[in-house]
């Protein structure tokens, strides 16, 4: 496997199968995987920081016992002894869960969520929780509270977002995977910037019990990983139905390492035209159509479609998410938990507390949301929003009787430097126009990297129909071993 | 002018599911403060609600017994409103889709019986409870949780009540419903049924609606029928003196017997309700409701019909004893035991219920079983003890929770019927009251009740009334 031509056996870079296999064939322990790891954390981090919380002492104990177990000849699960990273949305039970937000800056949940006791059971440890943007609104981990994350790539370009942080760590060597979560284009966007695989499921594919919810209707986990076979490895663990998230799907999981062929002949892809029009980078676009010449050259059938009602994708997100956000966030009052302000009396307490609790984009959105909501004004704004989210779907629903999947590019341009864009709020939104319309629909969509544009990472976005996750992989593992040589890892500010 | 109240009813009633509306919490009320919470009903960051099958289940039940359509697919929403005692600050509720639609229930009011429309039930969590620091200078709240999460379902009826009495008959049969079906205490000062009425008045003959105010905080009949009645005089005096009457929502002040006004239309809330993410909509299937029909138990004016016909108590006497479920079980059992039922219903309409509402208890809460009342009775109808003796230990056995026959003996009560024993003292009466004695000869029939109260007063009450007449009548 080729890293940028620099060290070219670190373990850090391993991919979590790899590791994994190590592991279980006990020519790694786990205690020193987590050592590597850890060591690898302090050299990069204070350059990259995508952590908000380091957790070494409880990695180093996790790893004892699970390498104790193995002794034991106990049977461990797949990801017994790999070091992981998670979202700092995802609540662990006795680790502080911030949202990268002042509101939670030392709130430690009493419950584990339902994706950490998987991968718990699953024998995977956790060496932190990651940066994010504040409430998962952003698109380049800037919206932190506490700092903004660098991409491994470039230090001065942001690393994307909301899932920064995540998809930073994974490529820059300090877990072997991680989980982020995806709203609006969350975890793919970031993936797409860091060159690192990014998947989101299919809404109800993965329980969001225990995830802090932005917009309910549209978030869901997923893991960013090192390459497709760590997707599919993860998604494998945390996916199914959930009694304790009614929208999660009571379906059975299917074998998705089953689905990992090397075979894309005679299959249909889309190429939807109004992903590669104006807005979109000339650059980025050039090498996503080079990646679909790719999959052509594979053996699978590519044709341009059309998705017409893609513009009403973004004016109708920035409704429907902030408005559901407006209600989500309501809890974050001063009264039970996090963040408080005192005041003189009640309102005055609730106004202080969430004045200085939330940032400026988490309340514009809180106003945005809570406007569309009003009397008044909800026909017009919210209403309208889910019919053009109807009329989304539907156009997902006509290309899906003619293809197989969908590509795209995942992101209109490849990372941007930090700074550029965070006093332009619109120009911010236009980050996840690739993205959105899937979670509008609900969709499965993977971004796997593709290439590489002014020396920075490009992701391909691929799509399918609703808990056709074993498609995606196909598509991505495919182009994924015909095309090895853009798994690359970034030099780090001279590290690596 | 004369006028004319129309009054809604908007009632809220918790549900007594064994756990909460959205969670596993257990509902019981008066545990210690937030001991029956959970990261779900604290409302953590990150949790999800999932729906208590049993809520829709005592919500079809009651839907259905209050004759109403119950919607084949339902949903839930967001009710947004920031309150301390809300932990999301938004409430999960019912808006455009609830539960059931279109029933009605009947009350009879001074023998006119009438149709109350019920425009709808849905279902609800319900919030906790905020205390308030009470020492002086004391300038903190608490909040219990509890109760946060704890079903309710609102009942909201059609504006068809017309005066105060209609308003507390609706009230009363209601509860009634609510107890027959067992779904809920129905204990208004526990909270576990509340109510808020909507309120107007417009001249008789008119059909067009006047302004309405809201009044809430009415925690008793009594207090909704006063509140209700000083809210219409208020109306209509204020139409008299041709002011207008500003829509606003009021608050019954139970200490100074007013009402208030706590918000106008202008500061109303707007709760932003839009459908509830985290839940997909409800389907209920025909075959459930079926078979939730099939476990309707009967309900009061089956059950008044059945007590007219079987055992044949005046309809007024049904009507009372049906009016709580826990009074008519009360009822039959002891005619079980004491098979004469106008003597039991008497007894249950007289002293019992006055003893009851005395100490505050409900029929089932009562310290006399329905065995002790039969075993009164039957010392009563044996002769034992005298009707008054028998009222005297009811009351010693709702206060001493002993049987009647343990306190008859204790307390040497028992009826004196012995002949030699009465002929004695009505000889020692006549003799000491000459006078009286004239005055009966000559016709004067009061004098009589004197002499058997000289007579009773000897034997303190224990002499057997029907002896002590037929004695005295022998001899004068």
């Amino acid at each position: 496997m080729e890293k940028g031509g620099f060290k070219s056996l670190e373990l850090f870079y391993l991919s979590a199968h790899e590791a994994a296999r190590l592991l279980k064939n006990k020519e790694i322990s786990a205690v020193e995987l987590t050592r590597e790891i850890l060591k690898r954390i302090e050299e990069v981090e204070d350059k990259v920081k995508a952590f908000v919380t380091l957790t070494p002492e409880k990695a180093l104990e996790q790893a004892k016992a699970v390498d104790e177990a193995r002794a034991r000849g106990e049977n461990l699960g797949p990801l017994a002894g790999v070091p992981m990273a998670l979202k700092d949305n995802l609540c662990t039970e006795g680790i502080r869960t911030t949202c990268s937000s002042k509101m939670l800056e030392n709130w430690i949940p009493p419950y584990d969520a339902f994706v950490v006791r998987r991968l718990k059971e699953a024998g995977a440890i956790l060496v932190g929780k990651c940066n994010m943007d504040e409430f998962a609104m952003g698109s380049s981990t800037e919206n932190s509270r506490f700092f903004p994350t660098r991409n491994p790539w470039d230090l001065e370009r942001v690393p994307g977002g909301s899932s920064g942080g995540s998809a930073a760590a994974v490529a820059a060597g300090e877990a072997f995977f991680a989980l982020g979560s995806d709203t609006g284009g969350s975890i793919r966007q970031p993936a797409s910037f860091c060159g690192v695989v990014g998947l989101k499921p299919t809404y109800g594919r993965v329980s969001r019990y225990g995830l802090v919810a932005f917009a309910s209707s549209l978030d869901q986990i997923g893991p960013l990983t090192r390459d497709v076979t760590d997707c599919a490895l993860v998604l494998q663990v945390i996916a199914g139905h959930d009694p304790l998230d009614s929208t999660s799907a009571d379906l059975p999981v299917p074998d998705y390492l089953a689905a990992l062929r090397q075979d894309i002949k005679g299959l249909k892809i889309g190429v939807p035209k109004e992903y590669f029009g104006p807005g979109m980078d000339r650059e980025v676009v050039s090498v996503v159509r080079q990646a679909i010449d790719r999959l052509s050259d594979l053996g699978a059938f590519c044709e341009e479609t059309s998705l017409p009602h893609t513009e009403y994708a973004l004016p109708a997100y920035y409704l429907v998410a902030p408005a559901e956000a407006s209600s989500n966030l309501a809890r974050y009052d001063g009264v039970a938990y996090g963040f408080r302000l005192p005041g003189k009396d009640v309102v005055d307490m609730y106004m202080k507390t969430r004045r200085e609790g939330f940032g400026p984009e988490v309340k514009r959105r809180i106003m945005l949301g809570t406007y569309a909501l009003s009397a008044g004004y909800y026909d017009a704004y919210y209403l309208k929003a889910l019919k053009v989210r109807t009329l989304i779907r539907r156009d997902f629903d006509q290309a899906f009787e003619k293809y197989d999947v969908l590509v795209t590019p995942t992101s209109p341009t490849v990372a941007f430097r930090l700074g550029e864009r965070v006093g332009d709020p619109l120009a911010m939104y236009m980050s996840d126009l690739c993205t959105i319309p899937v979670n509008m629909a609900g969709l499965p969509a993977i971004s796997i990297p593709c290439g590489f544009a002014q020396g920075l990472p490009v992701g391909l976005q691929i799509i399918a129909k609703p808990f056709d996750e074993e498609t995606l992989f196909r598509v991505a593992y495919t182009f994924e071993q015909a095309t090895g040589s853009f798994r690359r890892w970034p030099e780090i500010g001279g590290v690596a | 002018m004369e006028y004319e109240a129309v009054i809604g009813l908007e009632v809220h009633v918790e549900l007594k599911t064994a756990s909460k509306a959205f969670c596993s919490c257990s509902t019981a009320f008066g545990a210690p403060p937030n001991t029956q919470v959970c990261p779900v009903c604290l409302g953590l960051p990150g949790v999800l609600p999932v729906i208590n099958r049993q809520m829709v289940e005592f919500g079809i039940k009651t839907a259905l017994a209050l004759n109403c359509t119950i919607a084949p697919i339902c949903k839930f929403d967001r009710k947004n409103y920031y309150y301390p005692d809300l932990p999301k600050n938004y409430q999960i509720s019912q808006y455009d889709l609830p539960l059931a639609r279109d029933g009605y229930l009947e009350i009879e009011v001074d023998g006119v019986k009438k149709r109350v429309g019920i425009i709808r039930v849905h279902m609800e969590e319900d919030a906790g409870k905020l205390i308030h620091g009470e020492e002086p200078g004391a300038d903190y709240s608490l909040v219990d949780y509890n109760r946060a999460g704890v079903p309710l379902l609102e009942i909201v009826s059609a504006p068809d009540l017309r005066s105060p009495d209609e308003a507390r008959a609706y009230m009363e049969k209601l509860k009634a419903i609510l107890e027959y079906l067992e779904v809920s205490d129905c204990k208004m000062q526990e909270g576990s049924l509340r109510c808020d009425a909507n309120v107007s008045v417009r001249p008789k003959g008119s059909t067009a609606f006047g302004t309405k105010t809201e009044v809430k905080n009415m925690n008793s009949f009594r207090a909704l029928h006063r509140a209700l009645s000083y809210e219409i005089e208020r109306q209509i005096s204020l139409l008299e003196r041709g002011e207008r009457i500003i829509q606003e929502t009021r608050a019954w002040d139970e200490q100074r017997q007013v009402t208030y006004s706590l918000r106008s239309k202008e500061e109303a809330h707007d709760y932003r309700y839009f459908p509830e993410p985290d839940l997909v909509p409800l389907a209920i299937e025909q075959e459930w409701i079926e078979r939730v029909r099939s476990t309707l138990p009967e309900l009061p004016d089956a059950r008044r019909e059945r007590l007219i016909k079987d055992y044949g108590l005046p309809e007024y006497d049904a009507r009372v004893i049906t009016g709580s479920k826990a009074l008519a079980d009360y009822f039959e059992k002891a005619v079980s035991l004491f098979p004469d039922p106008k003597q039991v219903s008497n007894w249950l309409m007289g002293d019992f219920m006055r003893l009851l509402n005395a100490k505050g208890l409900e029929p089932q809460d009562a310290p006399v079983p329905p065995e002790g009342l039969a075993e009164l009775l039957k010392l009563q109808q044996e002769g034992t003890i005298s009707i008054r003796i028998a009222k005297e230990v009811l009351e010693e056995m709702f206060a001493t929770g002993r049987g009647a026959r343990e306190i008859v003996e204790a307390k040497g009560l028992t009826q004196i019927t012995d002949v030699a024993q009465l002929t004695a003292i009505v000889e020692k009466v006549l003799a000491a009251h000459p006078k009286v004695v004239e005055d009966y000869r000559k016709g004067k029939e009061k004098a009589l009740g004197f002499l058997v109260g000289q007579v009773m007063k000897e034997t303190r009450g224990k002499a057997n009334p029907n002896l002590v007449n037929q004695l005295l009548k022998e001899r004068l």
